[in-house]
Formats: structure tokens, C-alpha cells, sequence
């Protein structure tokens, strides 16, 4: 199959600007690692939904520190969020992508969105209404790896990779090496955002 | 602007694919326990069926409610229809209810294409099988069961067995594989070939015997007695032993090769019981894809501010 169409790979132009190289993209997901199993005191009903497209290999690698960690592996699985968007009606019908629940389910479980960029809250939103029709999670907590602040809803991050003052004419774009075969942050000058909205 | 889904050659694809893909997972939600999308909520689709059918109505019934959708289900008989209204009034009645898509089941080939083109409303229409012209829903779930057992369809055989003459399924099967890169022979008597299936694209033949062995599909095709005029061929019995699937037929198919049937079958006449429910067959597993697939459809033609697959308003065909 082809790859996914949600977000094309970025083509630098002159104006990107590298905030975290794959060194800080790594350190900053073993940080968050132990901070979930610090705050969760262990493995105990743990379970990862990445939301697609980024945060779903980003919470794999979550997971893989996890298992290194604890020698035991971690539930991991994927939450489209597409159907639940508030601004599903304001553009043509959007492609859907997986959404895999891990074997056991999210009933009674700590669950941990992971999403690459937190901006206006939308997306998060919609996630917590999308589980809302899957389980109810004993608790659910939130980990980004870039808060770009924002926010238009209230919503905040537990686990925050990096924090990252923006202003709202600029964009800030995950690199990921499954899909664009780099890890960075790059923030996109002052141009205006040019189509790449997938992380609001 | 995109905005109907009346033959399955108005897909390209990349249409095919994402609707493929789509239905794929929505197809995951039947496991689970709260079987319900938001995508369609407040959006009204109507099921106008001038013809008799059970599990393409229901299926696209089920489809709106799990999307949210409300449904109207508004049949011939037992409505003005049966009074002598026109497809036109029809119509316009529809749009005054605030129908944003009508699927249209109609016995005269052409008539969603009307209903689409005309100017009378603003909805969608969604062919949900005209006369014995075309049905791409069901050619859509067929192609989906077997891109999810085969993978890539480009170069696979998929023979189309029985009444091609009055099968709007063979048709829309014929377009869409060719699409999707698969290889189609229609097998059937000279007599129930349509004229003009050169043009089709396809291969024909006459004997099930030397087409089967390199099939990787095999699709049974009801003989549409209630269309028939005249007679197509002497007895049923002929017809049985000449073009029907029986167990001793089963055993020259490859060993991944399924055999599919559009329903409703007549046990006995064009599948035998056994071929019907051994291991080979997925006529089951095909109500449950339409399910998934019309869900596909109504999701990519009404959930965002625009369509994402479909025909271009104003083509016709």
C-alpha cells in the first residue's frame, strides 16, 4: 500500500530551522519513558495509543524504552481520531487511518495518548471522544513530544518532550526516521503555515 | 465537484484504493462493542428502493445508522410510488425533506443517472442497482473480499460464471477489476452473453471446464428468471451440468482460489449446497464486507464539505 497521504514529507526550504536534532528526539523519548513509569509507579495496566500518523512510531519507541527498562513488554496501539474532528465538515472527506486497540482493551487501564505536536488541543479532544466509544480507561494521561503552546481548548500534556515558544505564523513539523528518514523538530519561518495543519 | 457514485467506471484508481482502504478499517469496528461513528451525524440519507431487495437495503441501512446518518427508508410499494408518481415528483420531494444523499434501487437501467443529473435536487445518489445495467457497491465488496484474501489484484483471474446478460454485478465487476488490474473472463452460453460484451474489455468463453483450473476467483451468477422474455437455454438440468459449480469442478481449482456469489443463490441450480458451504466460499464473509464498504461510500461522499471519490457532476455515461 502506499504510504499514508496525512502529512507528505516535508521539503526543507531555506527558511527551516532544525530545535532538536535525532540525539534530543531519542533523549527526550527516554525522559519521557521513565517519567511515565515513575508516575505510574511501574507497568501496572499500562497501555500506549499513538495517534496517527507521528504518534504512533513515536509511542512504539516509548514502548521499546519501556520493555528495556522493565524487561516486560508495554500494550501499544494506534487511535484514528479522523471521524471525530470538529472540523471534519470544513474540508473534503479525509482518508481514515488505523486504529489498532491492543489485545485486553483500554477498560480499566492507564492510558497514554501519544501525539508528535501539541498546538490548539483539537486533536486531543477528538482522541478523548474517540475513546469514549472504544473503553473507559481508568485514567488517561497525555505525551508529546513538542508543546507548542497555543492552546484553544483546556488541555495540557503530562509527559512534554520539549517545550517550544512559537508564534502562530510559524510551523513546527515533525521528522520522523519511519516516514521521512530524519528525527527532528523543524520550525518553518514566518512564511505562513503552508498547508501542513496536521499538527493542530 | 464529485458528489455520486453511479457506475463503477467513474472510479479511478485511487478512488478504488481509498475506498479499499477505507472500508478496511472500518471494517474493525464491527468488533467492537460500541459499533457507532460520529462522521454522519445530522445527515439524512434516504433509501429509495423501487425494486425488491433485502440485503442491499438493509446493508445500506446499516451502513447510515452505524455513521450516524438518519435513515429514511422509502420503498415502491405501500408509497405514492405505487399511485402513479413520477421519479420526478419523487424527487422533488426528497429535496424538500432535506436529503443529503438518496440511494436509488430502480428496475430501468439509467434511472440514478437521471436522478443525478436532471437538476432536480442537490443530494448524492448512490446506484444501489439499476435494470440490468450496473451495481458498483456490490462490485465494490466484491472487489474488497478479495483484495483482503488475495493482496494486489493487478494480474489475477477472476472468472464471472452464469447469466451475464442480466447482470448489472458482471458488469460493474467487469469495470472495476479492470481497474484494480485484474485480469476478467465472463463465462456463459452464447445466449446469455449481452451483445456488445467486445467492448467490455474482457475475456469470454463457453466452457467453465477449461476456465476454471486458472481462476483465482470464481463468481457464481444467478440466472435471473424473473428478467426473462424467452428462453436461453432447454432445461434447468442443462444449465446445471454446463455452467454450474459442484463439488467434482471444485477440485480442479487452485488451492487459494474462493468462490464468491452475489446473493441470493439458488442452491442446486447455478452452486451446489456443498461448493456453497465449504471452505472456499466467502459469500458470507461478502454481506458482512458490504456492510463496511457502503459505510466507505456514504463516509467519503458525505462526511467532509466535499466528496473525496465518486463522479463528476454533470458527466454522464
Amino acid at each position: 500500500m502506499p504510504a499514508q497521504s496525512a502529512a507528505e514529507p516535508g521539503t526543507p526550504t531555506g527558511s527551516d530551522r532544525a530545535v532538536m536534532d535525532d540525539r534530543d528526539v531519542s533523549r527526550a523519548l527516554t525522559r519521557i519513558a521513565h517519567e511515565i513509569l515513575e508516575r505510574n509507579k511501574g507497568l501496572r495496566d499500562l497501555v500506549l495509543l499513538g495517534i496517527p500518523t507521528r504518534g504512533v512510531p513515536l509511542a512504539r519507541r516509548i514502548a521499546d524504552r519501556i520493555a528495556a527498562v522493565e524487561g516486560a513488554e508495554v500494550p501499544v496501539g494506534s487511535l484514528d481520531v479522523t471521524m471525530y474532528r470538529d472540523d471534519l465538515r470544513l474540508r473534503p472527506a479525509r482518508p481514515l487511518l488505523p486504529t489498532e486497540i491492543p489485545h485486553g482493551g483500554i477498560d480499566g487501564k492507564v492510558v497514554v495518548l501519544v501525539d508528535d505536536v501539541l498546538f490548539s488541543g483539537r486533536t486531543i479532544r477528538a482522541a478523548l471522544d474517540a475513546m469514549n466509544d472504544v473503553g473507559r480507561p481508568e485514567a488517561v494521561r497525555l505525551a508529546v513530544l513538542v508543546d507548542r503552546g497555543h492552546r484553544e481548548l483546556p488541555i495540557r500534556a503530562d509527559f512534554v518532550g520539549k517545550n517550544l515558544p512559537t508564534s502562530l505564523v510559524e510551523s513546527v513539523r515533525v521528522h520522523l526516521d519511519e516516514f521521512d528518514d530524519e528525527d527532528a523538530v523543524l520550525i518553518a519561518g514566518t512564511s505562513a503555515p503552508t498547508g501542513e495543519e496536521q499538527t493542530r | 465537484m464529485k458528489r455520486h457514485l453511479l457506475s463503477a467506471g467513474d472510479l479511478t484508481r485511487d478512488d478504488a484504493e481509498l475506498l479499499l482502504r477505507t472500508a478496511e478499517e472500518l471494517r474493525s469496528l464491527a468488533d467492537r462493542p460500541i459499533k457507532k461513528l460520529p462522521a454522519l451525524r445530522g445527515r439524512t440519507v434516504v433509501n429509495l428502493f423501487f425494486e425488491d431487495s433485502t440485503r442491499t437495503r438493509i446493508s445500506f441501512e446499516a451502513a447510515a445508522k452505524r455513521l450516524s446518518a438518519d435513515v429514511i427508508n422509502f420503498s415502491a410499494k405501500g408509497s405514492s410510488l405505487s399511485k402513479g408518481e413520477s421519479l420526478k415528483d419523487t424527487s422533488l420531494t426528497l429535496e424538500a425533506m432535506g436529503a443529503d444523499a438518496v440511494v436509488v434501487r430502480h428496475w430501468a437501467s439509467g434511472a440514478p443517472h437521471l436522478l443525478a443529473n436532471a437538476g432536480w435536487s442537490k443530494s448524492s445518489v448512490v446506484n444501489a442497482g439499476d435494470g440490468t445495467h450496473e451495481h458498483p457497491t456490490q462490485a465494490l465488496l466484491d472487489a474488497f473480499t478479495m483484495w483482503r484474501h488475495l493482496g494486489n489484484l493487478d494480474g489475477r483471474r477472476v472468472a464471472i460464471v452464469g447469466d451475464v446478460l442480466h447482470s448489472r454485478v458482471a458488469r460493474s465487476n467487469a469495470l472495476l477489476l479492470k481497474t484494480l488490474g485484474a485480469e476478467v473472463t465472463l463465462v456463459a452460453p452464447p445466449t446469455l452473453l449481452p451483445v456488445g460484451v467486445e467492448g467490455w474489455d474482457v475475456e469470454t468463453s463457453y466452457d467453465l471446464d477449461a476456465v476454471l483450473p486458472k481462476a483465482d476467483v470464481v463468481m457464481m451468477l444467478r440466472v435471473q428468471r424473473e428478467r426473462m422474455n424467452a428462453a436461453f437455454f432447454p432445461t434447468v438440468r442443462e444449465y446445471s451440468r454446463r455452467y454450474g459449480l459442484d463439488g467434482r469442478r471444485m477440485a480442479n481449482l487452485q488451492d487459494h482460489t474462493i468462490v464468491m456469489h452475489p446473493g441470493p443463490m439458488i442452491r442446486g441450480m447455478e452452486i451446489t449446497a456443498d461448493v456453497a458451504d465449504s471452505n472456499r466460499s466467502v459469500i458470507v464473509e461478502q454481506v458482512t464486507n458490504g456492510v463496511a464498504v457502503r459505510m466507505a461510500v456514504l463516509y467519503l461522499l458525505l462526511g467532509g464539505s466535499e466528496p473525496a471519490v465518486g463522479a463528476t457532476e454533470g458527466t454522464n455515461l
